[in-house]
C-alpha cells in the first residue's frame, strides 16, 4: 500500500485530464480510426457500439479463459473481423442502407456479447501489462496517470500508419477512389467491392480492440453497461474529425480528458449540474460542427461517395 | 345443489392455503438489470435463489426488465402464463404505476415491492413493501474506513441524490466521524446507476484529491472497489459482497440478504397468510438485527484491533445501545437537523424523505 | 406478381433469421422447436399476448414515422430517441400547467406542446444538414446525448416533485387528466394516435402534392430546385413532421403510461424506431405492420427466460438476426420480377421500387 497523497487541489484536474486523456481516448481512438478506415471506402458503420461490446466481452473472457491479456486483445480483434465482413457483405448488396445495417448490427453485436458475456462473471480476467511513465514522479497521482496502457502507443502508431496509407501508398489510393467516386474508380480497373470490403472488416477489427482496453485496463471489469455509447459518440468523432487518422487521435485524445472533466471538476467541489458538465463533451462537437461545416463546399476530406447508393 | 353452490364448492380450495394442494407455490421475480452485476440485481436473485431449498417454491425470473410498459407486461405473464401466486418487484421504479395497476386487475395475487412508501389512498390491498434499513452496516462499514484511512479523507461514488443514497453516505460518515473526528466525505455524483467508465473516472479523481478510502452507491459499485485497488488505496463495498474486485484493499461492505425476506414470505404464504388481509405485514422491513443485510468478509489488511472495535459496535447496535441517528446532528449547511436529545430510529420514516447531507460530507444534496 | 413479392420475401427472410436463430438455440441447449412455439404464444397466440404485443408496438409506430418521413425527403434522421425525451418534458410541462382545465384541453394542450417540442428538435437537425452540411446521422446522435442530459438536469432539479424520493420525476398528472385505456383490456389510447398518424402519413406521402415534392427533393435536389421546389422548406417540415410524430410518442409515455415525467422515458424506444422505419422501406403503412412485428418479438423476451431459461440477451441476439436477414432479402426485390418479365416477354420497365 503506497502512501497516499495530500490532494493536488486543482492540479488533480490537470492531473485527470491529462490522464483521462491517455487512459479514457483509447475506445473512441480505435473505434474513430476503425471508422475512418470504414468512411475513407465510401460506407458508413454505425454498428461499432455493437462492436466494441463484442470486442470488449472476447477481450475479457479470452483473457479470462487462456490467462494472456494479449490473446484476449487479438481475440477481439478477431471478433471484430467477423462483425467487420458481416456489415461490409451487407451494405455492398443492393438496396441495403448502411446506417439500418448499423443499428441492426448494434443488437446482433450487443446481443451476441450479452448472451456470450454470462458465462464469464469472473470478477476480473489477468490485465494487460501497464508502462510505468511517471517513476520521476514522487506524486502518486501523476505516478498514476503516467501508468500508460501499451494499446495508446499502439493507436497512435495506428494513426500515423493509417494517415501514411491514404496520402502514399497505392492502397490507400485505391481505397479513397472508392470513397470518392466508386465509378470512377471501377473505370480505372479498381476492384471497389473487394476494396471496401477489406476497408470495412479492418475497420471492424480496429475498433474491437478498443473495446478489449475497456475490459483489460480501465474500467478492467466485464459489465453490459461498459461501453455507455462509446461506440456511437466515436462515429461522430469521424466526421469532427474530417475523415483525418491524425486528427481522430486529436479528438479522440480531447474526447477522453473532456470524460474527466465531470468526475474531477465535483471531487474538486464543483458540485450542481453535474449533468450538464457531463454532456459537455456533446455540446462541444455539435457547437465545432455547426461552426466549421458549410453547405457550399464539401467539408475537406469528406468522401464523396458516404451517404450515397 | 344449485349452480351457485356447486360454484361455491369449487371455489372453496382455492381458499385453502397451497399446503393442502400439490400446485406448487409459483413465485415470480423481476429485476430491473442483468442478474450477473456483482450488485444490486445479483443480490436479489441470490435471494431467489435461497428458495431452492423449499422443494413446493417454484421461483421464475425476468432479468433486464426496464421500468415501463414491459414491467407490467412481464408480471402479467407471469400471472397468465405461469400461474404465479406471488411476485416481487425488485427495483424501486416497478412500483408506480406499473405494479399498483396489475396489482389491481388481479386481486388474488400478492406483490411485494422492494422500497418505498404504502399509501393507503393510492395502492391496493395486494400490494406489500419490504425493505431493508442498511444504514447500520454502512455506519460499521464507514468505521472501518475511519479506523484505516492516514488522510482523514474518504470518497463516495454516488448515482444520484435520491434518500437512499444520501443515508447511506451519511450513515457511513458518521461512522467514520464517530471513530475519526477529522474524516471527511467527498462526494461524487455520476448521473446514473449504470455507467462504469465514469465511475472509474470519479473514483481515480478523488484518490487524486489525496482520498484513501473509496466506497460508493450505484448499481454495483465492484468498478469503485476494483480502482481502489489500482491505485493502491483502500475500498468498501456495498449491494454484493465485492471483497473479490480488490483481494489486497478490501475492509468490508454493506451487503444486501435478500433471502430472509423471501424465505420468509414464502413460509407466511404457505401457511396461508396474505398481505391482502394484513396477515402478512404491510410494510415488511428489516435491520442488520433481523439479518436482511450483512457487512462483507474483512479484507486481510484489517487489523484484529480493527476487527474487535468493529465487534464490539455491531454488539452494541444489535443490542441497541447504539443508535446511529442520535443527535445532535448538523448538516453540512449548518443546520440542525436532529437536535440534541432526540434520536431518530433507523425504520423512521423521517429518513425515507432525507434530503440533507450530513457535517463533514463535501457535496451538494440537490442536483 | 408485385404483391406476392412483397409477401413473400419479407416472410421468406423472416423464416431463413429464425433457422439461424433455431440453430443458435440449439447449440445454447435449448430444443429450437419449443422456443419457436414459445415465442408465437407470447407474442400472437392468444388475445392476451396480442394486448401485450400491441401494448410495446404503440411508441414504435410513432418513432418509426420519425425516420420514415424525413427518409422520404432523402434525409437520414435517428435523433428519435431525443425527439421522444423533449417531447415527453414539454408535455408534462404543459400538463402540469394546465391541471386546472378539462381534461380534454389538458391533453390536447400536451399533444400540441409535445408535437412542437419534437418537431422543432428534428427539424433543426434536419436545418443543420441542409444549410449547413452537418449530416442528421451525426447531429441527431449528438442531440439525443443532450436531450437525456437536459431531461435529467430538469427531473432531479426544477421540475422535481419532491414527494418522489428514490425515483426522481416531476409532478403527477391527476387521473383523469391522463390517457384512457380501451375497456377491458390493458392497451391505452395510444396506440389509435400511432395507427392515426401512419395513416395520416400515408396520404400525405403517397396521395398529395407534397409528397411527390417531398419524393422529387429526395430524390435529386438539383431536379427538384430545377422544377421550383422550395427544397430547404420541404425537408425541413417533413423533419418537422418526423419529430413531432416521435414527441407525440413522448407524450404518451407521459400522460398514458407513467403519468409524469422521469428518466423511463428514455427507453430505446427511438433507436428501435428507426430499425422500424428501415425494415418498412420507409412506408407509412409497413410503419404499422412492421411494429407489430417487432412489438410481438419484444412481448415474447420474457418467455425465453421463465421456459427455456436462456438469458435475457437472446431476444437481443434473435433480433438482430432477423433484422439484418430483413434488410438482406430487400436486395432480392425485383430479381424475381425481372425473370419473369423476361420470361413473359415483357421488357420490364419497373425494376426500381
Amino acid at each position: 500500500m503506497q502512501l497516499p497523497s495530500e490532494g493536488l487541489g486543482p492540479w488533480g484536474v490537470a492531473v485527470a485530464l491529462v490522464g483521462g486523456a491517455m487512459r479514457g481516448s483509447i475506445p473512441y481512438m480505435f473505434v474513430s480510426l476503425g471508422e475512418c478506415l470504414t468512411e475513407k471506402s465510401g460506407k458508413i458503420n454505425l454498428g461499432m457500439e455493437g462492436v466494441l461490446l463484442m470486442g470488449a466481452m472476447t477481450a475479457f473472457a479470452v483473457s479470462d479463459l487462456t490467462g494472456s491479456p494479449w490473446l484476449g486483445v487479438l481475440a477481439a480483434a478477431a471478433a471484430g473481423l467477423v462483425l467487420g465482413a458481416i456489415h461490409a457483405w451487407l451494405t455492398q448488396q443492393p438496396a441495403v442502407n448502411d446506417v439500418a445495417a448499423g443499428i441492426a448490427m448494434i443488437l446482433f453485436g450487443s446481443g451476441l456479447a450479452f448472451f456470450f458475456g454470462k458465462r464469464f462473471v469472473a470478477p476480473m480476467a489477468p490485465q494487460l501489462p501497464l508502462l510505468q511513465l511517471g517513476g520521476w514522479s514522487h506524486v502518486p497521482a501523476v505516478e498514476s496517470a503516467l501508468r500508460i496502457s501499451p494499446l495508446f502507443f499502439i493507436g497512435i502508431v495506428v494513426s500515423f500508419l493509417l494517415h501514411w496509407l491514404f496520402t502514399r501508398t497505392r492502397w490507400g489510393l485505391n481505397i479513397r477512389a472508392a470513397g470518392d467516386d466508386p465509378q470512377a474508380a471501377r473505370a480505372l480497373g479498381i476492384n471497389v467491392n473487394a476494396v471496401r470490403f477489406l476497408a470495412i472488416t479492418l475497420g471492424g477489427a480496429l475498433a474491437a480492440v478498443g473495446g478489449a482496453h475497456l475490459t483489460l485496463y480501465f474500467p478492467g471489469i466485464w459489465s453490459e453497461g461498459i461501453s455507455g455509447g462509446q461506440g456511437l459518440m466515436a462515429v461522430a468523432l469521424v466526421i469532427f474529425a474530417r475523415w483525418s487518422p491524425r486528427r481522430c487521435l486529436a479528438a479522440a485524445l480531447l474526447f477522453g480528458g473532456a470524460q474527466a472533466l465531470g468526475p474531477s471538476l465535483q471531487s474538486l467541489g464543483v458540485n450542481g449540474y453535474y449533468h450538464l458538465f457531463n454532456a459537455s463533451p456533446y455540446l462541444l462537437t455539435m457547437a465545432v460542427m455547426i461552426a466549421t461545416c458549410s453547405p457550399n463546399r464539401r467539408l475537406a476530406g469528406m468522401p464523396g461517395a458516404l451517404g450515397k447508393k | 345443489m344449485t349452480r351457485r353452490e356447486l360454484l361455491a364448492g369449487l371455489a372453496a380450495p382455492a381458499l385453502l392455503p397451497a399446503a393442502s394442494t400439490n400446485q406448487p407455490l409459483t413465485v415470480g421475480f423481476i429485476y430491473n438489470g442483468p442478474k450477473n452485476d456483482l450488485g444490486y440485481n445479483q443480490s436479489h436473485a441470490e435471494g431467489k435463489a435461497t428458495l431452492r431449498r423449499f422443494p413446493w417454491v417454484k421461483a421464475i425470473d425476468e432479468a433486464s426488465v426496464p421500468e415501463t410498459v414491459a414491467a407490467e407486461e412481464s408480471m402479467r405473464d407471469m400471472i397468465f402464463q405461469d400461474n404465479a401466486s406471488v411476485i416481487f418487484a425488485t427495483s424501486f421504479g416497478h412500483l408506480d404505476p406499473f405494479t399498483i395497476d396489475v396489482a389491481r386487475e388481479n386481486p388474488s395475487v400478492q406483490f411485494f415491492h422492494c422500497g418505498g412508501l404504502y399509501d393507503e389512498a393510492k395502492h391496493p390491498k395486494n400490494i406489500g413493501i419490504y425493505f431493508g434499513f442498511i444504514d447500520e452496516v454502512e455506519f460499521l462499514s464507514g468505521m472501518l474506513a475511519g479506523l484505516s484511512t492516514r488522510t482523514g479523507k474518504l470518497g463516495f461514488v454516488a448515482a444520484k441524490p435520491i434518500p437512499q443514497v444520501l443515508r447511506n453516505i451519511n450513515s457511513f460518515t458518521l461512522g467514520a466521524r464517530s471513530v475519526n473526528p477529522r474524516a471527511t466525505t467527498k462526494v461524487v455524483f455520476t448521473g446514473d446507476w449504470v455507467l462504469p467508465v465514469r465511475e472509474a473516472e470519479a473514483s481515480s479523481s478523488l484518490v487524486d484529491q489525496g482520498i484513501d478510502v473509496l466506497t460508493g452507491h450505484t448499481g454495483s459499485p465492484r468498478v469503485i472497489v476494483q480502482t481502489a485497488e489500482r491505485r493502491g488505496v483502500f475500498g468498501c463495498g456495498y449491494q454484493f459482497d465485492q471483497s473479490s474486485m480488490a483481494p489486497h484493499g478490501f475492509l468490508t461492505g454493506a451487503q444486501w440478504a435478500w433471502g430472509t425476506v423471501y424465505v420468509r414470505i414464502a413460509e407466511m404464504v404457505r401457511a396461508g397468510k396474505s398481505v391482502t388481509n394484513g396477515t402478512i405485514p404491510r410494510r415488511l422491513t428489516g435491520t442488520l438485527k433481523d439479518e436482511f443485510c450483512k457487512l462483507s468478509p474483512y479484507g486481510p489488511s484489517v487489523t484484529e484491533q480493527s476487527r474487535s472495535r468493529i465487534a464490539a459496535a455491531k454488539a452494541s447496535i444489535l443490542n441497541g445501545s447504539l443508535e446511529i441517528y442520535r443527535g445532535p446532528i448538523r448538516d453540512n449547511e449548518g443546520h440542525t437537523v436532529v437536535p440534541a436529545g432526540r434520536t431518530l430510529g433507523i425504520t423512521d420514516v423521517a429518513l425515507d424523505k432525507m434530503d440533507w447531507l450530513v457535517e463533514g460530507v463535501d457535496g451538494r444534496a440537490h442536483g | 406478381m408485385k404483391r406476392a413479392e412483397s409477401i413473400l420475401i419479407p416472410f421468406g427472410a423472416i423464416a431463413a433469421g429464425m433457422i439461424v436463430f433455431g440453430i443458435f438455440c440449439a447449440l445454447a441447449g435449448a430444443n429450437p422447436l419449443l422456443v419457436y412455439a414459445s415465442l408465437w404464444k407470447a407474442g400472437f397466440g392468444s388475445w392476451y399476448s396480442w394486448q401485450n404485443t400491441l401494448v410495446r408496438a404503440s411508441p414504435l409506430l410513432l418513432c418509426g414515422l420519425c425516420t420514415s418521413l424525413p427518409a422520404r425527403a432523402g434525409i437520414i434522421v435517428i435523433g428519435n430517441e431525443g425527439a421522444l425525451v423533449v417531447g415527453g418534458l414539454g408535455a408534462i410541462s404543459a400538463g402540469l400547467a394546465t391541471l386546472s382545465m378539462p381534461p380534454w384541453f389538458c391533453l390536447v394542450t400536451m399533444g400540441i406542446a409535445a408535437m412542437l417540442c419534437g418537431g422543432l428538435w428534428i427539424a433543426f437537425s434536419v436545418a443543420l444538414q441542409h444549410y449547413r452540411g452537418v449530416s442528421a446521422v451525426i447531429s441527431g446522435l449528438l442531440l439525443n446525448y443532450l436531450a437525456i442530459a437536459f431531461m435529467n438536469q430538469l427531473i432531479e432539479g426544477p421540475l422535481r416533485d419532491p414527494s418522489s424520493l428514490n425515483n426522481p420525476a416531476t409532478y403527477p398528472l391527476t387521473p383523469d387528466h391522463r390517457l384512457a385505456y380501451f375497456s377491458g383490456t390493458h392497451v391505452h389510447h395510444g396506440i389509435l394516435f400511432g395507427v392515426i398518424a401512419c395513416l395520416i402519413a400515408w396520404i400525405l406521402v403517397d396521395r398529395t402534392t407534397f409528397g411527390f415534392s417531398l419524393k422529387i427533393s429526395g430524390g435529386n435536389v438539383r431536379t427538384a430546385q430545377l422544377v421550383g421546389l422550395p427544397v430547404g422548406k420541404l425537408v425541413v417540415i417533413a423533419g418537422f413532421l418526423g419529430g413531432a410524430c416521435a414527441g407525440l410518442a413522448g407524450m404518451i409515455e407521459v400522460a398514458a403510461v407513467h403519468g409524469r415525467g422521469n428518466e423511463s422515458l428514455n427507453a430505446g424506444y427511438g433507436y428501435v424506431g428507426i430499425l422500424v422505419a428501415f425494415l418498412s422501406r420507409q412506408s407509412p403503412l409497413g410503419v404499422l405492420v412492421v411494429s407489430v412485428m417487432v412489438g410481438g418479438l419484444l412481448a415474447s423476451g420474457g418467455m425465453l427466460q421463465r421456459a427455456h431459461d436462456l438469458p435475457d440477451a437472446t431476444i437481443t441476439v434473435l433480433q438482430g438476426i432477423l433484422f439484418l436477414f430483413i434488410l438482406l432479402s430487400d436486395t432480392v426485390y425485383g430479381r424475381f420480377r425481372t425473370r419473369a418479365h423476361i420470361n413473359s416477354g415483357v421488357k420490364a420497365n419497373a425494376v426500381a421500387v
